[in-house]
């Protein structure tokens, strides 16, 4: 039936594009405002009802987030929590605009964790300093990208569903670190689970100038500036290269990319090692400037929080720095907040189930009023990018 | 007659009409495809639909199956109101439609074909199934082995068999889309007589045709639809008396609104069949050869058995067959886009096989696809960047890997002007165009870096006919510029029109190659039959 359903829209005068006219109607302000502000504030009003409905003040509640996060120094912690969300933020836009599902960040992320917390600290003895920091991002890097290799040949070789085996590598990433760290790379010195740790002075210095600004604070470790810089660098490689468009074209439909003569294979292992690359740098920047060991339960699920905050962006490298700063700072001074209300750290994350709850709901309306586009890889992005060129 | 069977005898015509359709409106974004359309459906009456493609006529009988919601207007069934919300309601209502394309799953029998739209019980009886399909196919005259394989039978009688599927779900009206477009002049005949015969028997039959010579023949009615508009009608009493010439320019006048219709639309609307003789060089060197190429069927495919095929350089070989024959399997292998389980492509005499797409493209192969949505273009990016997609990374559109938009832009306006493509600009999105200028943008990519040989797959399918009369006029100047040609196509007419020999394609084999001429359409059908089994 739906090949004749087909056959049949092809030959009446196609429809272009309920999506088109809609969506100039809406515009792009009214588009940016639908999609990506939009489902923030109603999670926002959700959550004030849910605190209400327990006899939590919303209006403290939010208040608390907010100094918790940013008064005092608090700013600090927030922009040094910035650098590992941001990093697997543009870790998982490069694997989703190439349409690939790649959901196994958490044991990317903790795996490359315990091998540059076990190795680096052992290291650090033997190296100058810089140069131990410098090779333990190239090894967590190495590391992260490495855990994507089999979803990534599974799903250019036989294409099997990368939703499922990542999800799967993900279990084996994280209990495989936990063994790691009880294992090989055990703090002989104590009875915890936990690898050994760095020196304090052995960590990420901080960036230039934050670290003046009170005793008490180290300052903003400079992982925040290679987040940015790999934002930038992906931004660019995904707007202004030739492998962001054969990744775009990939994204948009594995037919058209094999009719245009792309190596689809070689496109979905790239895009996935890239992925997965970004994500142990990730862990880099959270191990080397903040944590300094890694404990066998730590596990912050940084990667589940940032999946809504990619398609608010709609995978856009730079606009998601914004989102980002946001739950970073949401999830510093939500720790506080809750503490003050009584309630779990955890009320955060129920905030970004929200978001993404509302993200859903707006897209069903929205499609169902015919205002086209998508949070899905591609439309608005490209369009923008479009109107500007043209 | 048998109990349990639909068909109920002849009322006679004149009473209530069996549908009723009453000011049908339909917009699709940017184009009002039905216009306050009003038609009525007699019993024993065969209604012709007639108009070009884009004219409306698949849309309102879309309507009339369910297929798609009107916006306004309404559909009455023997004078009471009904919505139609499914085509599985239209079903159910008594409403059945034969699309161009088959429905038909290839791997399963005639009967189990049947019985899969059977909507009462879980066990399948298949005695009381085979007695009902001997009845059915009784009474419309045809004898149809019910264990055999429908992928296997010939294209009239895949069609003769979707008419008893129609019929076996208790069709009273029937519409049939296009019918004759893909049969031979034999399958035609025979499908009149089926048409008669149910006429006999008391359906509404409803014929959609863009033929002018076919609606006056098989039409009780004609209705005569242009760009989402009734614009005439002719009545039962005037197709009896009048003549054919008389008729025809009746019609003509009415497609036209009486203004002075253009010469070369009456040609395309009333010739049967435009043949021309080759314009082949005869020393011609083999451009394309395929020597015994055999490709695996994917799911739902019947992919390719030994086909051995040589075109000659410059020349325009065409590939008959009904859809689904080996078609894409083939144009895809000859592409690099899968690999053959065995056999040899050379270009120019040199070994393919082997080679990837892009590697193929660099000698000058081009693959114009029938799916220029889904695989020829990605919507979401614009017409300027759809026309470099195959040119990704090279200069000048690329310089180092960086992306040279002023290069593109200036390619993109040049194709622009030369392919004649509709668009507000060069950064408009692809998937805003018509399914015209999608296929003018796609025949522009393929068909402006250098060329060699091109297959294009359906190249005008499902646009009007002004689109049409241009794409052929690009295939035929770039043959004439030495580019060989390999067309595949559903449509014979537009074979006869184009091609200087033609390949019959039958169940993934070739079943025979014809030099284009007077008798060419009949040998054609000649091996589309030869080629049938049982």
């Amino acid at each position: 039936m739906t090949e004749t359903a087909a056959a049949a829209e092809l030959r009446e005068p196609p429809r272009p594009g309920a999506a088109t006219r809609g969506q100039a109607q809406l515009g792009r302000v009214g588009d940016f405002l639908l999609r990506s502000i939009l489902p923030l504030l109603l999670a926002l009003v959700t959550g004030a009802v849910i605190l209400w409905a327990i006899d939590v003040d919303p209006i403290q509640y939010y208040k608390d987030v907010y100094s918790g996060g940013v008064e005092f120094a608090a700013w600090q912690d927030s922009l040094m929590r910035v650098a590992p969300l941001l990093l697997i933020a543009v870790g998982l836009i490069v694997a989703f605009r190439a349409g690939i599902w790649n959901l196994g960040m958490d044991g990317q992320f903790l795996l490359a964790g315990a091998v540059i917390a076990g190795v680096g600290s052992r290291m650090e003895a033997h190296l100058p300093n810089t140069l131990n920091l410098v090779l333990l991002f190239f090894v967590a890097g190495a590391v992260g990208a490495a855990w994507t290799i089999v979803p990534a040949v599974l799903k250019a070789r036989y294409e099997l569903n990368e939703i499922i085996t990542t999800l799967m590598m993900t279990f084996i990433g994280i209990n495989l670190a936990q063994i790691l760290v009880k294992g090989p790379f055990q703090d002989p010195t104590t009875t915890t689970p936990q690898t050994r740790a760095f020196d304090f002075t052995a960590l990420l210095p901080a960036i230039p100038g934050t670290d003046s600004i009170s005793r008490r604070w180290p300052g903003v470790h400079v992982g925040l500036v290679v987040a940015v810089l790999a934002a930038v660098a992906v931004w660019f490689l995904l707007g202004r290269t030739s492998f962001g468009l054969r990744l775009q074209v990939l994204g948009a439909s594995t037919r058209s990319a094999r009719h245009m003569g792309l190596d689809v294979s070689k496109l979905i292992i790239v895009a996935f090692l890239l992925s997965g690359m970004l994500v142990g740098l990730a862990a880099a920047t959270e191990i080397l400037g903040v944590k300094g060991y890694q404990r066998a339960d730590w596990n912050p699920a940084f990667g589940l929080w940032v999946v809504p905050l990619v398609f608010l962006a709609r995978l856009h490298a730079i606009g998601v720095i914004p989102y980002v700063v946001l739950l970073a700072l949401a999830s510093i001074g939500g720790d506080f907040a809750a503490q003050n209300a009584g309630l779990t750290p955890r009320f955060t994350l129920l905030l970004v189930g929200l978001t993404l709850l509302f993200m859903a709901l707006t897209e069903w309306v929205a499609r169902r009023a015919q205002l086209g586009g998508s949070y899905l890889p591609g439309a608005s992005y490209r369009r923008q990018r479009a109107e500007g060129a043209g | 007659m048998t109990t349990g069977s639909p068909l109920t005898p002849a009322t006679g015509g004149s009473e209530q009409p069996a549908v009723e359709l009453v000011r049908i409106t339909k917009e699709f974004p940017g184009v009002l495809a039905n216009d306050r359309i009003s038609l009525e459906l007699r019993r024993g009456e065969v209604h012709c639909l007639l108009g070009e493609n884009g004219a409306g006529k698949s849309t309102l009988m879309n309507i009339l199956s369910g297929m798609v919601r009107p916006d306004a207007g309404q559909v009455k069934l023997d004078g009471r109101v009904v919505e139609i919300v499914s085509p599985k309601h239209a079903i159910g209502l008594g409403i059945g439609m034969v699309y161009q394309h088959t429905s038909l799953v290839p791997q399963l029998t005639v009967l189990e074909n049947l019985m899969l739209g059977e909507a009462e019980g879980i066990r399948l009886n298949a005695g009381r199934a085979r007695e009902r399909l001997r009845d059915l196919g009784g009474s419309l005259g045809l004898d149809v082995d019910p264990m055999t394989t429908t992928g296997t039978l010939a294209l009239g009688q895949q069609q003769q068999l979707e008419i008893i599927k129609a019929l076996w779900r208790g069709s009273k009206v029937l519409i049939l889309d296009e019918p004759t477009s893909m049969l031979t002049p034999a399958g035609v005949a025979e499908l009149e007589q089926i048409v008669a015969r149910l006429k006999a028997q008391g359906l509404a039959v409803v014929f959609i045709t863009h033929k002018l010579h076919e609606a006056i023949s098989m039409g009780d009615r004609v209705a005569i639809l242009s760009q989402g508009r009734l614009v005439g009608a002719i009545e039962p009493e005037e197709l009896r008396t009048a003549t054919h010439d008389e008729l025809q320019e009746r019609i003509i006048a009415l497609m036209f609104g009486g203004q002075q219709a253009p010469a070369a639309e009456v040609v395309e609307l009333t010739d049967e069949v435009e043949w021309h003789a080759p314009r082949r060089p005869s020393d011609a060197e083999p451009a394309l050869e395929l020597v015994g190429v055999t490709v695996e069927p994917g799911p739902g495919e019947i992919g390719a058995r030994d086909v051995s095929l040589e075109v000659l350089k410059s020349e325009i070989m065409g590939i008959a067959g009904v859809d689904g024959n080996g078609q894409r399997e083939l144009a895809e292998v000859i592409a690099g886009q899968r690999s053959p389980a065995s056999g040899d492509i050379r270009l120019f005499g040199h070994s393919i096989t082997r080679l990837r797409v892009a590697q193929r493209e660099k000698l000058g192969l081009r693959y114009v696809t029938d799916d220029r949505l889904h695989e020829g273009t990605i919507s979401s990016l614009s017409v300027a960047m759809n026309i470099v997609l195959k040119q990704i990374g090279k200069p000048p559109y690329w310089e180092r890997g960086r992306i040279r938009y002023a290069a593109i832009l200036a390619k993109a306006r040049e194709l622009i002007a030369r392919f004649d493509i509709r668009t507000p600009g060069p950064m408009t999105r692809v998937g805003a165009l018509s399914g015209g200028n999608i296929q003018k943008v796609v025949l522009a990519r393929e068909l402006s870096f250098d060329p060699k040989v091109v297959v294009y797959s359906k190249p005008t399918y499902g646009l009007d006919v002004k689109t049409t009369r241009s794409v052929r006029q690009t295939i035929r100047e770039q043959a004439q510029a030495g580019v060989t040609s390999i067309v595949i196509s559903t449509d014979l007419d537009e074979l006869l029109d184009l091609c200087d020999r033609i390949a019959v394609l039958s169940r993934g084999s070739i079943t025979g190659v014809v030099e284009n001429g007077p008798n060419a359409q009949q040998r054609i059908g000649e091996l589309m039959i030869g080629g049938k089994a049982a």
